[in-house]
């Protein structure tokens, strides 16, 4: 969980604007939504002129009939006013959330069509931020930024004006306080973003330590250092109280000044109004309006500069966003499918590194042929690009050079949907989702029938899975029952079973095995691999035994093919990597 | 999350409750659900832990608290104060100018109401900044606490809790405590404060005017009441539903390898518009809410200024109240209703604090289930001996994992542990280790009960390796030396030359210096291992414990741990744990558990030369597994 800076690409207001079609459906939404509040704006500043009226008129020249017909005035606008909110509110509410649920929904979409080599290097988190905060951020804006941006200064213009022909000293006065308050609540705004980001990131830290505290307890326990993590973690909560305090003492500055402000105004007001009214160049009526008016102001001119902050805020949410809308998909499926698919796997004279380091080639000029229903295991040493090769048959990642054919047909030129059917991985690390156990197996045939899902687990010795509180309805993965690596393991194999592959790839898959587990699985794989070709990477003898031949993958190209005895016997690298046994000396056992 | 051994307590045993019919299918079924059900109804209430908590908290503050809320009284006269002085300055700074040009009252007005402003203005600064320190620090005590209190708990607790909760208590609920102190708490007080002082002073200004604005107060009352209740159990929505989609995004994308290898995307994308349009319904009706109640307010505001309006004009033209009174209603009643608005924002920060509180508190109660001695027995040196001395054990009452262990393994010995899956033999390396204590019988080292020792001397001198090789961030020098933080620099590369592992490290970009977090992803589960035996051997304790440490390595690291492992392991006592005999070769001594019991029990040699017995059939099926 540990944040990596990343820079954020340049915003501007274009990016906001590239955006707009999301509101296209919303559009008379947000024209109701106008009106509304351009409507609740005239009867904010109507109210109070109505009460001067009634006092400077009724009140002052003894007109008792006067008074009714101008309080039941004030009464209808300010329910009408009400109204007016309700409206705003209601409306926007459905738009904006619409916008921001459309947004994420295609930020979705996009991400899952984009290939491994963009997933390598963004950590969820930061891809998380970006379905999370930034759209908040491009949905407050869009739905009250923006809308109170034109409102405020519209409502600070018209007040203004009114102030200024009542009586047009104090207007001035009032005129003239309004920008260096937008200028100081936009500087505080933007220094609150700051303080508020370091916040969030030292609080991300922590998080990281107390992550290590759990996941890690059992080793932290084994060594007895419960102190010296407690330790780290204090430091680490210490940082953040101070960063915290920074905060504190900024929103104190500022929330004291903005509260302070509107005291001064009326003092100000005071002072002038009623020497003003003393003198007769106003009435106390229009005093008693002036003040109403001025405090209905300390709210839009103080918000303007919080809102100014806002859109720039979500114009850099805008701009990380279109950074993973404009990144195009670099895996993109081809148009041809096989119609009667027999599953002849080739690799001819195959390349590869991977994208963020592609100068250090992990494949060099690998070839390979898996004939219809061969298995052919691939051994070698770790970091000799077992997985790489794997992960080039259903197009994770593509060859730089070379290709890979499947019947024939380059495998960029297939259909991706067709061509991931045709082959499934069963990965040496499997990736379960907190769903039901059901769904994790299903996971690529979701139509399976239950007879369908019994031999599948029947071949992986995943049995286990009735036994769960709810049998295959009970959730696993991180949200729920935790399994063993080995329990994980084989639903990933029954997984990748389930889909009756042409082309089985298993990815070190039996691992975390118990000898006797893996046997059983073993015995049960056979019936599966008599009739499929596979490319099982083995690290382990008794996986090789599985296959019709064995290919020696070393530093990025296969040295050796052939068969299991013959490359034992013949080639010292492969002994090193397979045989127990190497040093029959050093083994007591076996000597006696 | 860790991998459960699948000895722990955590397998299930018999269904619990039945599923409920309006969870959707493909999320399936947790116990955590009942958990999250449970805390649930935790929420909003301020329980007796949460309550002591508090209190144990505040109570070195007392006096600060007391000063705080002498400053808040001030800053709120104050500030109600300003009206009132509009008010006089209308009705008696008016009438000396008009008169004879007489501008001394109202500058005594404007004067007193510089001094107030002013007054507010700095007891604002000191109680913002003083109750926002008070806040962190008690914020930073209930962290210290907690992550201590975990840290004090046993396994046992961690493996039933599950780390993700253990992340979550320390993360989202602490947060939840931060943002109420950082926005609620102030707003809180000031909301009640204004309340309260404006409605005495509306009475003070005119009772008659006074009552009629106050009638407003039951609507108020029943709104805010009405509004409270609603968006609470809304909020709590809204939170669900969020961490679905939160959920669901992150393991799509953290397992996207297998989501498109699996051409999972459709299907993905079905579930995630589920889950989107559920959160963007439960967002709508939590902004439904809000729309109902601000205009509400607002409503019930401009009725009560409306009305004010026609019963002061009428008393106005009476004479029975001035045009300053009713200015200062005006702004009364402004100040009144402005407050309610913002209430709506901060009672759902106090609701799930509140909730997050109980739940620390719940947790800090909980007991340590291997308590520290009262009375430690001091060890100077280890030996080594350990000695199960009829240990009975089992994590379900009534299900003895080890009906009667009776073993001594002498200092010095490699003993091997060799049986099936559930035969006990994590569960004995758990034991000697202190992680569980045994329900009957006692376990021994060099002749001192565990339960005697002080759980830094059991540490430093019992060490476990498990296959389960978790780095922490930081160094790959950090790593090594986390068993013995003041090792030099040679120890660590004598450690990690002795275990064969100094090669790759070196090899690595930074070498030593290579930060785990950014390229520990890089390092294969072998060479992981490799640095958890190079901490465990720099440790240098004298009993070591390896439950299936070399499971995960191929057969190139496996025979160089194997190597290593003589040097590792002499002079000092150690229990293996394997699957794959060639690591239990090695051993001084095999024992062979089922059941919970020693069914053999001899040297590796003298086992496979009776020819037969269970470890004479497993070494057979070894040696045939290796072709």
């Amino acid at each position: 969980m540990s944040t990596i800076p990343v820079s954020d690409p340049p915003a501007g207001v274009h990016s906001l604007w590239r955006l707009r079609g999301y509101l296209r459906p919303y559009v008379p939404a947000l024209v109701v939504m106008a009106a509304a509040a351009v409507g609740a704006v005239a009867l904010s500043i109507a109210i109070p002129l109505v009460t001067r009226a009634l006092i400077d008129g009724p009140i002052t020249d003894r007109d008792v009939s006067g008074v009714l017909p101008l309080g039941l005035l004030a009464l209808a606008l300010g329910v009408l006013e009400a109204v007016l909110v309700w409206v705003r509110r209601w409306v926007q509410s459905n738009a904006v959330l619409g916008l921001e649920t459309d947004l994420r929904r295609d930020l979705y979409a996009r991400l899952q069509e984009l290939s491994m080599g963009f997933h390598s290097h963004w950590q969820s988190g930061q891809l998380l931020s970006r379905a999370t905060t930034d759209l908040s951020a491009i949905r407050r804006f869009s739905g009250f930024g923006l809308l109170f941006l034109v409102i405020n200064i519209l409502q600070l213009t018209v007040v203004t004006i009114v102030l200024l022909t009542m009586y047009w000293p104090l207007g001035l006065v009032v005129a003239l306080a309004a920008v260096p308050i937008i200028w100081l609540s936009m500087r505080f705004e933007k220094a609150y973003v700051v303080v508020s980001r370091r916040v969030q990131d030292e609080q991300g830290d922590l998080a990281t330590h107390a992550e290590e505290g759990a996941v890690g307890i059992r080793v932290i326990k084994s060594f007895g250092r419960s102190e010296h993590v407690s330790r780290r973690y204090e430091e680490a909560a210490r940082r953040l109280q101070a960063t915290s305090m920074d905060k504190v003492r900024l929103s104190a500055r500022f929330w004291t000044f903005l509260e302070v402000i509107p005291n001064l105004a009326v003092v100000v007001v005071l002072l002038l109004g009623a020497i003003g009214v003393g003198r007769g160049a106003l009435t106390p009526g229009e005093l008693v309006a002036f003040i109403t008016l001025l405090l209905s102001l300390v709210w839009p001119v103080s918000s303007l500069g919080v809102i100014l902050a806002m859109a720039q805020e979500a114009m850099t949410a805008a701009a990380r966003i279109l950074e993973i809308f404009d990144t195009e998909p670099d895996i993109v499926g081809g148009t041809r499918t096989i119609a009667e698919p027999r599953g002849h796997l080739r690799f001819e004279r195959v390349d590869f590194a991977f994208p963020d380091a592609p100068d250090e080639p992990v494949l060099r000029g690998v070839d390979l042929d898996l004939r219809p229903g061969e298995t052919v295991a691939v051994v070698g040493a770790t970091g000799a690009g077992k997985t790489a090769l794997t992960a080039l048959v259903p197009r994770l990642h593509d060859v730089t050079a070379g290709r890979v054919t499947l019947d024939g047909v380059d495998v960029r030129e297939l259909d991706l949907g067709h061509l991931r059917r045709l082959v499934a991985t069963a990965f040496e690390e499997p990736t379960l989702f907190s769903m039901s156990a059901r769904e994790n197996v299903t996971l690529g045939r979701a139509d399976a029938s239950d007879e369908d899902v019994e031999s599948a687990l029947q071949v992986a010795q995943a049995g286990f899975v009735h036994d769960l509180p709810w049998g295959l309805d009970t959730r696993i993965g991180e949200q729920g029952m935790a399994l063993s690596g080995g329990q994980r393991q084989r639903l990933a194999l029954a997984r990748a079973v389930l889909v009756r592959p042409e082309v089985l790839v298993l990815d070190d898959t039996l691992s975390a095995l118990d000898v006797h587990t893996e046997k059983l699985v073993e015995q049960a794989l056979a019936s599966v691999l008599g009739s499929t070709t596979a490319l099982v990477v083995a690290h382990r003898a008794s996986t090789v035994m599985l296959a019709d031949k064995v290919a020696l993958l070393q530093g990025g190209t296969i040295t050796h093919v052939g068969q299991h005895r013959e490359l034992l016997e013949t080639v010292p690298a492969y002994r090193e990597l397979l045989a127990a046994d190497a040093d029959p000396a050093e083994v007591p056992g076996v000597v006696a | 999350m860790s991998a459960q051994s699948p000895e722990s307590p955590q397998s299930p045993q018999s269904p619990q409750s039945p599923q409920s019919p309006e969870r959707s299918s493909w999320r399936g079924v947790a116990e955590v659900d009942d958990v999250e059900a449970r805390e649930r109804e935790l929420a909003g209430r301020l329980g007796s832990g949460s309550r002591r908590l508090l209190g144990e908290l505040l109570r070195p503050y007392k006096r600060a608290v007391q000063l705080l809320v002498l400053v808040v009284v001030v800053e709120n006269a104050a500030r109600l104060s300003i009206p009132y002085l509009v008010k006089e300055g209308i009705d008696t700074g008016i009438a000396p100018i008009r008169r004879d040009d007489d501008l001394v009252p109202l500058l005594t007005i404007v004067g007193i109401m510089l001094v107030a402003t002013l007054t507010q203005a700095v007891a604002r600064q000191v109680f913002l900044v003083r109750s926002g320190r008070i806040g962190q620090d008690l914020l930073l005590e209930v962290r210290r606490r907690v992550f201590r209190h975990f840290q004090a708990l046993s396994p046992a607790f961690h493996d039933d809790y599950t780390s993700g909760r253990v992340i979550s208590r320390q993360t989202s609920d602490v947060d939840a405590i931060y943002e109420m102190l950082e926005t609620g708490f102030d707003g809180l007080v000031t909301a009640a404060l204004t309340l309260i002082g404006t409605a005495g002073l509306l009475l003070f200004l005119d009772v008659e005017l006074g009552l009629v604005a106050l009638l407003c107060g039951p609507f108020l009352a029943w709104l805010t009441n009405w509004f409270r209740k609603a968006s609470a159990d809304s909020y709590r929505r809204t939170r669900e539903k969020v961490a679905l989609v939160i959920v669901h995004f992150v393991e799509s994308m953290g397992g996207i390898r297998a989501v498109q290898a699996f051409r999972r995307e459709p299907r993905n994308q079905e579930i995630f518009d589920d889950v989107n349009d559920q959160y963007r319904a439960a967002n709508l009706h939590a902004f439904r809410l809000v729309a109902w109640f601000m205009p509400g307010i607002r409503l019930i505001g401009n009725v009560t200024i409306g009305v004010v309006l026609l019963y002061g004009g009428y008393l106005a033209f009476h004479g029975d109240v001035t045009v300053g009174v009713l200015a200062a209603f005006l702004l009364y009643l402004r100040a009144f209703f402005e407050p309610m608005m913002e209430i709506s924002q901060f009672y759902n920060t106090f609701q799930s604090a509140s909730a997050a509180l109980e739940k620390l508190a719940g947790v800090l109660d909980e007991e340590p289930g291997v308590p520290e001695p009262t009375d430690p027995v001091p060890v100077r040196e280890a030996r080594g001996e350990v000695r199960f001395d009829h240990v009975v054990f089992e994590y379900a009452p009534g299900r003895p994992v080890l009906p009667d262990l009776d073993l001594v393994v002498p200092a010095g010995q490699t003993l091997a542990l060799v049986g099936t899956t559930g035969a006990g033999k994590t569960t004995l390396a758990k034991l000697a280790t202190r992680f569980y204590d045994p329900v009957a019988g006692r376990v021994l080292l060099d002749g001192t009960d565990v339960r005697r020792l002080s759980s830094a001397d059991l540490r430093e001198h019992v060490v476990m390796v498990t296959q389960e090789n978790y780095l922490f961030s930081g160094t790959i020098a950090d790593n090594i030396r986390f068993g013995k933080p003041d090792a030099t620099m040679e120890e660590v590369v004598g450690a990690t030359t002795a275990l064969g592992a100094h090669d790759f490290i070196a090899a690595l970009p930074d070498g030593y210096e290579t930060d785990v977090a950014n390229r520990g992803g890089r390092l294969s589960a072998g060479q992981r291992q490799l640095v958890a035996f190079a901490r465990a051997f720099l440790a240098d304790p004298a009993v070591l414990i390896l439950d299936e440490a070399t499971s995960s390595l191929d057969i190139p690291s496996e025979r160089m741990v194997q190597r290593a492992l003589r040097t590792v392991l002499a002079g000092r006592t150690a229990v293996i744990i394997a699957h794959r005999l060639s690591t239990v070769e090695i051993a001084d001594r095999v024992i062979v558990m089922e059941h919970g019991r020693i069914v053999e029990d001899g040297s590796p040699a003298e086992l496979v030369a009776g020819g037969e017995g269970r470890y004479s059939d497993l070494h057979d099926a070894w040696l045939a597994s290796l072709a």
